[in-house]
């Protein structure tokens, strides 16, 4: 039960009238699934869901020293992202923990979007604010200008095309354009959490409802859904993409999550963490993130032990699991002891109190057919 | 959601279905509203035919995409038969919870004292318990 009561997005009226199982999912009432988890993986990847993502954080980042207070705040290196183009990175504390990751969006030379984590939108806003002090540019909570509804699957393009006044096919991967969807001004970007091909529409509040609408008419004969967040999860598990609060977070650095490639060590200035992380770097993180394939129907759960299989000795933690709906066996994600991290070997988890074997295993676990983009490109 | 009247419930969210003749074994199997708080179920851990079982302990699991939950046993007792239909298509614990997707046949010896009736448990879940 909550005590302090949920935001709700624009969309809830929308969910309530589609039967959806709601879940409080840090601080907002979002639907958990409608028809059935199963059922909304598959349409995923076989056609096309329709999520709303109203509760991520979008923060505006502008003016003439914007590129320079991202350069300061981020691991990456915003003044190098073009203008209509996107990236993945994260913001650090000092000690190169993970604060969250994030998407970024520079909309024209002197603006960026920030989309953070739900549950973490507060945090960067305020880290954003200091690290921008005295750098001519200004951190807006731009959280409640938006709406934001992803439209992912094989059939996103086909259902947005008809609707769209941007031409579809050229918008590249991980860009973005303002634009209008049946009228309506929209910001839309090509990224996705799912492991599928994709959108991301920025919305006006007011004009969510209708959009969500006409796009749920339009997809139904591609057999578009409506897909709620316990299917995202179990899509993003699949496509080896991790998730703040399980396989990020504080504790570890970008390193232990297999995304050294974020940090730029190349950037001219200094940046928050960039001695930590230098440090690790270099003498090497001590647990890395691994994919897990379970051989028993049980699923490795999050906070599982890893042990070894000989001597029972714990190896490190599950930080994400569940039953594969695309490939039919239980895949989890664990940090373990970097010796123990090589694919193919054999380890087994505690899971409530029996040891089950499990194989560590390349990531992703699924890619999707001819996918020629970066697998750990997420949207959140 | 759908409470039949008819039934005992257990505070765990099962449901009994226990014969007149209270020789013959009851039907064990999870209510609709644990099926829809559970997701879409993809397997089902029963105990053996034979086994023991005592009310309030754990006897099994049931696995969803989302999540596990256990399996807590309703009543003191003998299990009789279990549902091998389970073992190919789980997904009768979401589509028909009080039919097809019955879980385990048990001949009581002990009934707790605290199942409810139909009444008594839709104002359990009216609440938000258990959820």
């Amino acid at each position: 039960m909550t005590t302090i009561e949920a935001q709700r997005t624009p969309l809830h009226a929308e969910h309530e009238a589609l039967g959806a199982t709601f879940t409080d999912f840090a601080g907002w009432r979002m639907p958990l699934r409608y028809s059935g988890d199963l059922a909304e993986h598959h349409a995923v990847r076989t056609a096309a869901g329709l999520f709303d993502l109203s509760h991520m954080g979008e923060i505006r980042v502008v003016g003439p020293g914007a590129a320079d207070a991202l350069d300061r705040a981020l691991v990456g290196d915003a003044s190098g992202i073009g203008v209509g183009r996107a990236r993945y990175t994260m913001i650090c504390a000092a000690d190169g923990g993970i604060m969250d990751d994030l998407i970024v969006y520079r909309l024209a030379e002197q603006e960026y979007l920030v989309v953070a984590n739900a549950a973490n939108a507060p945090l960067v806003t305020t880290e954003l604010t200091e690290r921008a002090a005295g750098r001519r540019a200004e951190v807006i909570d731009a959280a409640a200008e938006y709406a934001l509804i992803a439209v992912q699957g094989p059939a996103a393009a086909a259902t947005l095309a008809p609707l769209c006044a941007a031409d579809l096919p050229a918008l590249r991967y991980y860009a973005s354009q303002a634009t209008t969807v049946a009228g309506r001004p929209v910001l839309l970007a090509r990224t996705g959490y799912t492991g599928e091909e994709g959108f991301e529409l920025f919305v006006a509040p007011d004009d969510a409802p209708s959009l969500w609408t006409v796009l749920l008419e339009a997809g139904a004969a591609h057999g578009l859904v409506p897909t709620g967040l316990a299917c995202r999860d179990t899509l993003r598990l699949e496509a080896g993409m991790p998730l703040h609060g399980h396989e990020l977070s504080a504790a570890v650095t970008p390193f232990h999550a297999g995304l050294g490639r974020v940090v730029r060590f190349d950037k001219p200035d200094d940046f928050v963490g960039r001695a930590a992380l230098s440090a690790v770097s270099v003498s090497g993180p001590g647990q890395v993130l691994v994919g897990l394939v379970g051989e028993s129907r049980r699923a490795p759960r999050h906070g599982y032990p890893v042990l070894d299989p000989e001597t029972g000795a714990t190896l490190g933690t599950i930080t994400s699991g569940a039953p594969s709906p695309t490939l039919g066996h239980p895949i989890a994600m664990a940090y373990v002891l970097p010796d123990h991290a090589t694919p193919g070997t054999r380890l087994a988890v505690d899971i409530r109190g029996r040891h089950e074997p499990v194989t560590v295993a390349e990531l992703p676990f699924y890619r999707r057919p001819s996918s020629s983009s970066p697998a750990t490109a997420k949207a959140g | 959601m759908s409470i039949p009247d008819g039934l005992r419930y257990s505070t765990d969210h099962e449901w009994l279905a226990i014969a007149e003749d209270e020789t013959s074994p009851a039907t064990v199997g999870v209510t609709a509203f644990a099926a829809d708080a559970l997701g879409d179920v993809v397997f089902v851990e029963l105990p053996e035919v034979g086994a023991s079982l005592t009310a309030g302990e754990t006897c099994g699991e049931i696995e969803s995409t989302k999540s596990v939950s256990d399996l807590v046993a309703p009543v003191t007792g003998e299990v009789v038969e279990r549902n091998e239909a389970l073992a190919e298509t789980p997904e009768l614990i979401n589509s028909d919870p009080y039919d097809k997707g019955w879980l385990l046949r048990v001949r009581i010896t002990s009934l707790p004292p605290d199942l409810l009736d139909a009444e008594a448990y839709r104002a359990l879940t009216d609440t938000g318990a258990g959820s």
